[in-house]
């Protein structure tokens, strides 16, 4: 195993019952020291069955998984004391203060009392909830017990930090500051493995992602290699400009398949499958024409999500 | 496999924190107005009916948890018979299903512990809750006697009550267990606690009634033939209680009364036991008939029920322990 690898998989697999099915079919995984990692992919695909097998919460019927250089059924201690889990709806005893759930996970984790007590003062102050420290978590929001949860593995300073669906159910602005924090893990170093359903924002923190289907990987790697396989080798750009028929002018370039209006907004949308930059900036400027924006539409992950399932849905 | 690291890692954590959930909890305030209730009771019917035998009665302590007035016949440990089980089962019916409910287990579980430490340390907290609300009545009993009976306790009178809160205690910890199994089998925690309430009215009240119809059912299959005759030796009529009394010592609850009774009546046995003590070469020719048994000898004489209780209780806890190694931890 190479060294910047903190979590590989291999094979992994895992049945439920008698029946054919597999509830994570063969899936590899690789995940790298220091980025952050979506597993994406519809309710049932296996995405949570999948991170239950890597922190060893259940067996896998069949491959291996090896987090840190370890077997997290063999040595579970090992991996469960540098990895932080932050369940899906995750829950806490709402009869304790958030400062005595915490002291209490950190008694679980090995940490001493003092270095315990000034890990949560710092760690509850990264994830904004310093006033709020020793109110029951009872009168705890939703999204306030998803930030708990994350000081708890920003607490156990973990290197890997395990995510499932944490932004579900959280209001915009609340995922925003999530999603903040949970680049802040990355600046720390520490790896992210996350499994979500919001495309979008998925895409903005995510350095690569892997795409669930019925239990197997349909796809992996970055968004834009995604939109590659998907897609198709797109360039295409978003482009306003004042002078006339510039539709048309830009029609006329080579590469250019359509030019369009594009779904929301001002300007025009064309679409290439190579770059035309220097070719569309020469086309726009002639004749005394104004370019006034020029940008590079990079695919959405919600394209490529959305294109992919009625693929599969056509192929079935 | 063997398996790194200490499994007992995190069990006096959980066990503090569970410990401390119970005392603060609203089930320990029930326990407490038990105990208050109990206690005084048992008091006051001593005061009304045992003060005048204290010259008369070498064990006037011990007939504080004997003594059953006429009008009531429920003496204060055949209460313990029944309350216990039920704080048991107050203590334990959701202690695993409770975890998954808040959805803290998988939380829980994440941290460098094995499942181990969080099964032993809830189940030592709730026995320790449990000997607590134990101590507690009895210093109230003992103190209350005192003060009523107006002569302090023999050192041997203490001696069997505190053995009596050490067969209490595991008494306790078979409830305890079979609670805590059920809360590991069902999700619902009123599944749980109508399951477990279930099995004590069974083997409390239902056992006692089944039993000798079994031994009634396979006595022509088991007797010699001469019993079937009509001319039984003293032997055969022994093992044949003998074997009553095993089927008999499948619910808890006989068990546990075998064990008051050896130790609180040192001078009032049953013909059966009479019978067994002249029988058992450790106690039988250092009786003297007529006399009461040494504290020694009814400690002998309960070790069988007391061993019988611990070790029912490992196996309760050890079935749990399997069946919960197993559970797939998604909440
Ligand atoms: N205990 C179980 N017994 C049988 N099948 C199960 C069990 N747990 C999960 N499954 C099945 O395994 C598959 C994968 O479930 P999993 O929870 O991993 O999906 P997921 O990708 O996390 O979905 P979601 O987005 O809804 O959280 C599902 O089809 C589910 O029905
Ligand atoms: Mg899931």
């Amino acid at each position: 195993m190479s060294d910047d690898l903190v979590i590989e998989a291999k094979g992994l697999t895992r049945r439920y019952g008698r029946g054919p099915t597999l509830a994570v079919d063969h899936i590899d995984l690789a995940i790298k020291k220091g980025e952050i990692f979506g597993l994406l992919g519809p309710n049932g695909a296996g995405k949570t069955t999948t991170i239950l097998m890597v922190l060893g919460l259940t067996e896998s019927t069949e491959g291996t998984v090896s987090v840190l250089g370890h077997d997290p059924l063999r040595e579970p201690l090992q991996v469960k004391r540098r990895v932080g889990y932050l369940p899906d709806s995750v829950g806490f005893y709402d009869n304790l203060s958030a400062r005595e759930n915490l002291i209490f996970t950190a008694r679980l984790a090995g940490i001493d009392k003092a270095e315990a007590g000034k890990r949560i003062e710092e760690s509850m102050a990264r994830v904004r909830l310093t006033d709020v420290l020793d109110n029951r978590v009872a009168t705890y929001s939703r999204g306030m017990r998803q930030r708990l949860g994350l000081a708890e593995i920003l607490m156990k300073r973990a290197e890997i930090a395990i995510l499932d669906e944490p932004t579900s159910g959280l209001d915009p602005h609340a995922t925003f500051e999530f999603l903040e924090m949970i680049r802040g893990l990355k600046a720390d170093g520490v790896a992210v493995l996350v499994s979500s359903h919001a495309l979008e924002q998925v895409q903005s923190v995510c350095d690569r992602v892997a795409l669930f289907n019925k239990g197997k990987i349909a796809l992996q790697g970055t968004v834009e290699e995604l939109g590659e396989q998907v897609l198709g080798l797109r360039h295409d750009l978003l482009v306003e400009a004042d002078g006339q028929d510039i539709a048309a002018r830009l029609g006329k370039i080579e590469g250019v398949s359509a030019v369009e209006p594009p779904g929301s907004g001002r300007g025009l949308l064309v679409r290439a499958d190579r770059d035309v930059t220097a070719e569309v900036v020469a086309a726009a400027t002639r004749d005394g024409g104004r370019l006034r924006q020029i940008r590079a539409i990079e695919p959405s992950l919600q394209a490529i999500y959305n294109r992919y399932f009625e693929g599969v849905k056509d192929a079935a | 496999m063997r398996r790194e690291g200490s499994p007992f890692t995190g069990t006096g954590a959980v066990f503090a924190k569970e410990y401390a959930d119970h005392l603060g909890s609203a089930r320990m305030r029930v326990i407490e107005a038990l105990v208050v209730i109990v206690g005084v009771v048992v008091v006051w019917v001593a005061m009304r009916d045992l003060k005048d035998k204290v010259t008369q009665d070498q064990f006037i302590f011990l007939r504080l948890f004997t003594y059953a007035p006429e009008s009531n016949p429920v003496n204060f440990a055949g209460l313990l018979t029944f309350l216990i089980p039920l704080v048991a089962i107050g203590l334990g019916f959701d202690a695993i299903n409770g975890e998954f409910n808040r959805r803290t287990m998988s939380r829980v579980l994440s941290q460098p512990i094995y499942r181990d430490a969080l099964l032993i340390g809830k189940f030592l907290a709730g026995l320790a809750t449990l000997a607590t609300g134990l101590i507690a009545l009895w210093l109230l009993v003992m103190g209350g006697g005192l003060i009523v009976l107006g002569v302090p306790p023999s050192g041997e009178e203490v001696a069997r009550g505190l053995a009596f809160l050490v067969i209490a205690t595991a008494y306790g910890g078979v409830w305890l267990a079979i609670a805590m199994l059920c809360s590991i089998i069902f999700r619902s925690a009123a599944t749980s606690a109508l399951t477990a309430l279930g099995i004590w009215l069974f083997f409390s009240f239902l056992w006692p009634v089944i039993a000798p119809a079994i031994f009634d059912g396979i006595l022509p299959l088991i007797a010699p033939q001469r019993v079937l005759a009509g001319s039984a030796t003293a032997d055969d009529v022994a093992g044949l209680l003998d074997v009553q009394q095993l089927i008999m010592r499948f619910s808890p609850t006989v068990v546990f009364q075998e064990a008051w009774l050896g130790v609180f009546s040192p001078d009032q046995f049953t013909e059966q036991q009479i019978m067994r003590i002249r029988l058992d070469p450790r106690l039988g020719h250092r009786v003297i008939p007529g006399s009461p048994l040494s504290f020694g000898q009814s400690l002998l004489m309960v070790w069988p029920q007391f061993t019988f209780m611990v070790a029912g209780a490992i196996v309760i806890f050890t079935l749990g322990y399997v069946s919960f190694q197993r559970q797939e931890v998604r909440a």
